[in-house]
This record gives C-alpha cells, structure tokens and sequence, in this order.
C-alpha cells in the first residue's frame, strides 16, 4: 500500500492543466499512462536519476480508474488533494457548492477516527 | 532595535477575493458585510504604520512536498512569486509578486538556528494563499516587504502544539532584536474549525461552532495555558479534519504572549468554516 504514491498522483495531476483534463476524460488510461511514466520520476530531477520502486496496488489503481473519491478518503489519501483535484475534475457538472456537498454526502458513512493520513 | 508594532491573527479564507469583487447575481449574500469587516480590521493594521511584514503561513502542497517536507520554513530571497495554477481555478486569486526583506530572514534564521529550531530555508519561494489572502485582506496595496514563515501543519507527522507556541516566542524576541530601526508587524494565518475532504465539510457554519467559540476565547483572552492543556495533535482530529491550521493560531499566540489581551477581535459566522480576526499592540 503507498498512500505516499496515491497523494503523488493526485499532486501531480492536480497542478497541471493539462493533466487534469485528461484525467477527466480518460481515468483508467491517464492512470494507466501515470503509473507506467510518471510513478517513479522523482519530483526536481532529471529523468536519470528516477526512482525504481513505487507502483500502486490493485484497490488505489482502482479507486483512482474510476474517480472513486470515497474509495481514496478510506485509503488513507491526503483529503486536501483529493478535495482539490475532484473539485477540479466534476464542480463545473453542479450548481455552486452542489458538488461539494455531494462529496460531503458520499463520505457520511466515515465517522472518527478517520482513516490515518499519514505517509 | 526594531519595533514590534502589531500582532495579528487571522482565519485566511480563499473565498473573500472573488466574494469581495463580486457585483450584481454573482455577489453573495454575506460579502458586503464581510467587506466591511475586513476593512475594519485592515485598519488595525494600517494604524501600526508597518515598514515590514513578517508572515506566518503554511502552504498547502504548492512548493513544499513529501520528497522533501520541513517542518518550519523561511523564506530568504529578493521577491516572492504568489498564488498558484490552482488557487486562480478553484478561488480566482491573481498571481501576485511581492518584496522580500532578507535582511530580517536572516536574522531570524541565524537566531532560531542558534536557539534550538533547525529551520529550513528556501531561496526561491512561490508563496500560496495562506499568506495572499491576508496580503489581500490587510495590506492590498501590497506595498511592504514580507519574510515569509511556512509551518507544517498539513503533512503528518506535525510539530506539537506546544512547539508552534515556542516558535511564536521565538519570533517575537528575534524581531526585537533585530538591529534595524524598521516598524516590524507579525501577521499569521491558520483556521478555527475546518473539514476539507470529509463529511463534515461545507456546512451551514463551521464544523464545530462549539470548538470556535472556546478557541476564540483562547486567542482573544490570551489564555495560551488554558489552551495548551486542551489542544494536542489527537484533539485537533475532533473538530475538523483541517483544523490542524488552529496551531497556526497558536503560534500567533505565542507571539502575542501570554495572558495578553487581544485589542480588537471580530469574528463572522459564515458556511463552512468561521472567520476569526485579531490584533495586539505590544507594549
């Protein structure tokens, strides 16, 4: 499990025009496209010097294949990022507010403790 | 020896930009008064008559990541780039530029190395909204050179309260001991009770008004212990899962000392998260 890899991908995603549209559009191939190219590029160096090692497991592919954001809340994912790039993602499909509030809808089933955070 | 002239502490909402600039169906119900708020307690900024700004801040993964997250962090360098790609999305912030007093980043990194914080530094900072919206709120002329001051407060795992309280301390001795005759303001930003990215966010108020009320109590009466003995990481969790940004708060108090009386405090119950605004003028 790599909650560091899940909030790596969300970061990534979510401070690139681009990238955000593509992974509206296309979940399962941005995801697909990011783990095989993007996963191991370490942040503020040339591509010689990636790492070797992170990649998702099934259930954090998945969750981020099918924009599953209740899915990555209980995956321990950082819920700013996750709010940030969803908010980014689907808010232009709702009413204002209407999407964060059906965001805050679809996770009423967490109570305290949430799941941990922490990387 | 420079002047501390104002202590100030302030919820940073991304939202007021656009509400306050608003006009006609687009303008939300609460912005005028909202404004009129601000443009009060920017005034208690204004009277301190400030040469310099010292901010306190935390960003919110913009430039500071998990390859590489200080826990405290100064920025030192000629100009500060502000707001982000995705702040100008989700909150229309302009991008903004704004000066730095390095003279003063390096007293405070000097001095805090020497007393015992290992401070991080960065030379080339783009700053975020956590110290853009107070810019925007108290000084939109944006005319005075800033020393930015990131905190953790985001990334676990995070500095304990208590250590924020020190660090304020901290500051508030670096800066009268700066050897410059500038008049030096401390301007902090954190949140009272905050959920982003569960449940409980964007209520009708804040997630827990019950949190907001004692926590303004607190900052406002200066009551530090009082707080400390009911403020840990794990309490934080209850009221919110962002309102870790409370340290920030904190930290501010710390700043301001203890059992000393806020001179001006003014709070706005809004949806989603209260805003809560402070200043001391030390004596």
């Amino acid at each position: 499990m790599s909650k560091y890899l899940l909030n790596k991908f969300l970061f990534t995603v979510d401070r690139d025009p681009e990238l955000v549209e593509r992974y509206r559009e296309d979940p399962a191939a941005t995801v697909r496209w990011w783990e095989e190219t993007q996963a191991n590029r370490l942040l503020n160096c040339p591509e010689v010097e990636s790492s070797t090692w992170l990649e998702f497991d099934d259930a954090e592919r998945e969750a981020l294949a099918s924009h599953d954001y209740p899915a990555l809340f209980e995956l321990g994912a950082h819920p700013f990022l996750t709010l940030t790039l969803f908010i980014a993602v689907f808010e232009r499909d709702h009413p204002p507010l209407g999407f964060q509030l059906e965001y805050a809808r679809r996770l009423a089933r967490f109570g305290l403790p949430y799941p941990d955070i922490a990387t | 020896m420079a002047e501390l002239v104002a202590v100030i502490a302030s919820t940073h909402h991304p939202f007021y930009y656009r509400a306050s600039i608003s006009t006609g169906e687009e303008r939300p119900p609460f912005a005028d008064e909202w404004v009129r708020k601000v443009l009060a307690f920017r005034e208690t900024l204004t009277r301190a008559r400030p040469d310099v700004l010292v901010m306190v801040g935390s960003d919110h993964f913009h430039q500071l990541w998990l390859d590489n997250m200080p826990q405290f962090l100064i920025g030192k360098a000629p100009r500060y780039d502000a707001n982000w790609y995705n702040e100008e999305r989700e909150f229309g912030l302009p991008r903004m530029v704004m000066a730095g007093q390095e003279d003063l980043s390096a007293h405070l990194l000097r001095g805090g190395l020497d007393a015992g914080f290992d401070l991080a530094f960065s030379n080339e900072l783009r700053i975020d909204h956590s110290i853009t919206c107070p810019i925007i709120t108290l000084r939109p002329q944006n005319d005075l050179p800033i020393v930015p001051v990131y905190t953790n407060i985001f990334a676990p795992p995070l500095p304990r309260p208590r250590r924020f309280v020190q660090l304020g301390r901290l500051i508030r001795e670096l800066v009268e001991s700066w050897p410059s005759g500038e008049r030096v303001a401390v301007i902090g930003t954190g949140h009272l009770s905050l959920e982003l990215g569960g449940p409980r966010q964007f209520g009708p108020h804040g997630p827990d008004p019950e949190f907001d009320r004692k926590a303004v109590e607190w900052i406002a009466s200066g009551d530090l212990e009082g707080c400390l003995a009911e403020v840990t990481l794990d309490s934080l969790h209850l009221p919110g899962n962002a309102t870790h940004g409370f340290m920030d708060f904190m930290l501010m108090m710390g700043v301001a000392g203890e059992g000393v009386k806020a001179d001006y405090v003014d709070t706005y119950d809004l949806f989603h998260t209260m805003e809560a605004y402070f200043t001391w003028y030390p004596r």
